[in-house]
């Protein structure tokens, strides 16, 4: 009886004693030859089990939302999935602070450096989404591509359409 | 003899005439393949026999370049070597009925000699029907310089015919785009304005924009994302030595030269939006000229120093502004369409080429800056990046063959064309270099 209290006692003591980073647990004196075995099995075994809930614990937080934002010829306005993907960029991004890198790109038509300002002006207007959901501007970089780095080759609107994009790195 | 009077025969000469068109022969050196697509109605015809160092073989053929250069004008066209009954080296020796019977309406004859280290080529241009000399002339220069010594000729004669300056010994920069092994491969290459001699300056992971000649002819100015933004850098074509001129957050773009070489506007976003801004390039002084929250970009330098022009939406749609350095006054000077961009002053200095999109479709087109008078000058699609040759005569630019980027080359009366694909990838971003010296 005192064993199996102790079985199920021990590992939430270990539990919060690792937690706590301290490294020896507490022995009932009594008992100590036959309960400090136990307890050594015990708390190996609880260890073991342990263990999967802190790797949990450490193991990086993730964020399933799109990276990729796609925009209308000639505009910079965010649509309602861009939108709604950022909303929950800009929550991670309070919750766990990280620098991110946006690249604004846009299609082949038209003057090249011209290009360069309108992808830099989608990349800012991602940016200034996320500043008003809260995330600090300083945690974005924005950098342009303008019509130099295309996602898909082909001188069509399919292709022309893909390329028209914000990227978050 | 008697089977050389089929040349009199004039449907043969005219098959001779527009073969020579259609089948446009296809000259290639480095990375660039030149075709003539059309040429002038009444191109001059002209003969130019081989010009041969006695006793010694020549590394060039010095002729056919000067043939290529002359046909890459489009005006003029040049008799096949085949059909020549004799190959002249001086006037003297000139038949001149030989050259009635090829219909040839001048005759370049000339020869190589050796002078100690220095080759010299002299040649002489001779009127047919007239049956004189135009003008005899000579150009010395190393073993080396073969090419250059051929351009010079070039010059001369397309001078002498024409009028106009030739600007057969100038320089091509462009930039290069590749996949190889699924890595992107950019490049910027310099090379003669025939293609010939290219010249690696930069390779790059990374793109390469806007190549721009200072006026000197030294130095390319030009964007690099090498550092992972993009950024201006300068770079000597003498030494090939490189420097990395900005490094501000945001847009660095668009260098353009001042006609002094002592200055370069440029296009930086970092106080906010596309601005232009001027680097003095001997003090290292930023001053900055717009001041509004539209795109401000793609300047250019009027001749005197003192305005720029350059393509801004702030009227709500791309077209072409002139900005007076000193005052900052700005005027618009495009109205026509809704997209005019990327403009270039022709060495005349009133004829303004631009990209402009019409029914969606982009061309280059010229605005007559006194008459107001827009003029298409391309049928092809998706143009942009247009150069205008220091001569006037002719501008390159970039566009799409298929998939493919490639230059194209016409004349500014739209009559001339030529193309000039890369042999792998994509070619883009042209520019012409001033008169070298």
């Amino acid at each position: 009886m005192n064993i199996s209290l102790t079985k199920l006692g021990l590992p939430v003591l270990c539990l919060s004693v690792l937690l706590a980073g301290c490294s020896s647990a507490p022995v009932d004196e009594t008992t100590s030859t036959i309960e400090d075995t136990t307890v050594q099995t015990a708390s190996v075994e609880m260890e073991a089990e342990a263990a999967p809930v802190m790797v949990e614990e450490i193991e990086e937080p993730t964020n399933n939302a799109a990276t990729v934002f796609y925009f209308e010829f000639d505009k910079a306005i965010l649509n309602d999935e861009t939108r709604a993907a950022l909303v929950e960029h800009a929550q991670f991004m309070m919750d766990y602070p990280t620098t991110i890198r946006l690249e604004g790109h846009a299609d082949e038509r038209g003057t090249r450096e011209y290009n360069m300002a309108l992808a830099e002006r989608r990349a800012n207007a991602v940016k200034e989404f996320m500043v008003l959901q809260g995330v600090a501007g300083s945690m974005i970089e924005v950098v342009s591509y303008g019509e130099e780095r295309a996602a898909s080759f082909g001188s069509n609107a399919a292709a022309w359409s893909m390329n028209r994009r914000v990227e978050l790195k | 003899m008697l089977q050389k009077s089929i040349f009199l025969n004039r449907s043969v000469k005219i098959f001779l005439l527009s073969s020579i068109l259609a089948i446009a022969p296809a000259i290639a050196w480095g990375e660039l393949v030149i075709r003539v697509t059309q040429g002038n109605d009444k191109p001059t015809i002209v003969a130019i026999p081989p010009m041969v160092m006695a006793g010694a073989q020549l590394s060039e053929d010095i002729s056919s370049i000067i043939e290529s250069d002359l046909e890459r004008s489009g005006l003029f066209k040049v008799v096949p070597r085949n059909n020549m009954l004799s190959f002249p080296s001086d006037a003297d020796d000139v038949y001149f009925r030989d050259w009635r019977l090829l219909g040839s309406e001048y005759l370049l004859v000339g020869a190589v000699t050796k002078d100690d280290d220095l080759i010299e080529l002299s040649f002489s241009l001779l009127n047919v029907n007239a049956q004189n000399t135009v003008f005899k002339h000579s150009v010395r220069g190393t073993e080396n310089q073969l090419r250059d010594l051929a351009h010079m000729a070039s010059d001369k004669v397309y001078e002498e015919i024409t009028g106009i300056r030739g600007a057969f010994s100038t320089r091509l920069a462009y930039v290069t785009a590749d996949q190889v092994d699924g890595n992107f491969v950019y490049k910027l290459n310099v090379s003669d304005s025939d293609g010939a001699r290219e010249r690696l300056m930069l390779e790059s992971s990374e793109p390469i924009m806007s190549p721009a000649w200072a006026p000197s002819g030294d130095e390319l100015a030009y964007v690099s994302f090498e550092t992972g933004r993009p950024a201006i850098w300068r770079q000597s074509l003498v030494t090939a030595a490189r420097k990395q001129l900005t490094n501000f957050r945001g847009l660095n773009g668009a260098p353009a030269w001042s006609p002094d070489g002592k200055k370069l506007a440029m296009v930086l976003s970092k106080d906010g939006n596309p601005e232009i801004y001027i680097l003095d390039l001997t003090s290292n002084k930023l001053s900055r000229l717009t001041r509004h929250f539209a795109i401000d970009t793609e300047p250019t330098w009027e001749p005197d120093g003192k305005s720029l022009l350059f393509t801004s939406d702030r009227g709500g749609t791309p077209q072409i502004y002139k900005l007076t350095v000193a005052s900052k006054a700005v005027q618009r000077i495009t109205f026509r369409g809704n997209y005019n961009a990327r403009p270039s002053l022709a060495p005349d200095g009133r004829t303004l080429v631009v990209v402009h999109r019409e029914s969606g479709v982009f061309h280059i087109a010229t605005l007559d800056l006194k008459t107001r008078r827009m003029v298409e000058l391309t049928k092809t699609r998706l143009d942009e990046s247009p150069t205008v040759a220091p001569n006037g005569a002719m501008l390159i630019y970039a566009t799409k063959q298929g998939d493919r980027g490639v230059l194209s080359a016409v004349s500014l009366d739209a009559g001339i064309k030529y193309s000039l694909p890369a042999k792998s990838g994509d070619v883009r971003e042209p520019a012409w270099s001033p008169f070298l010296r």
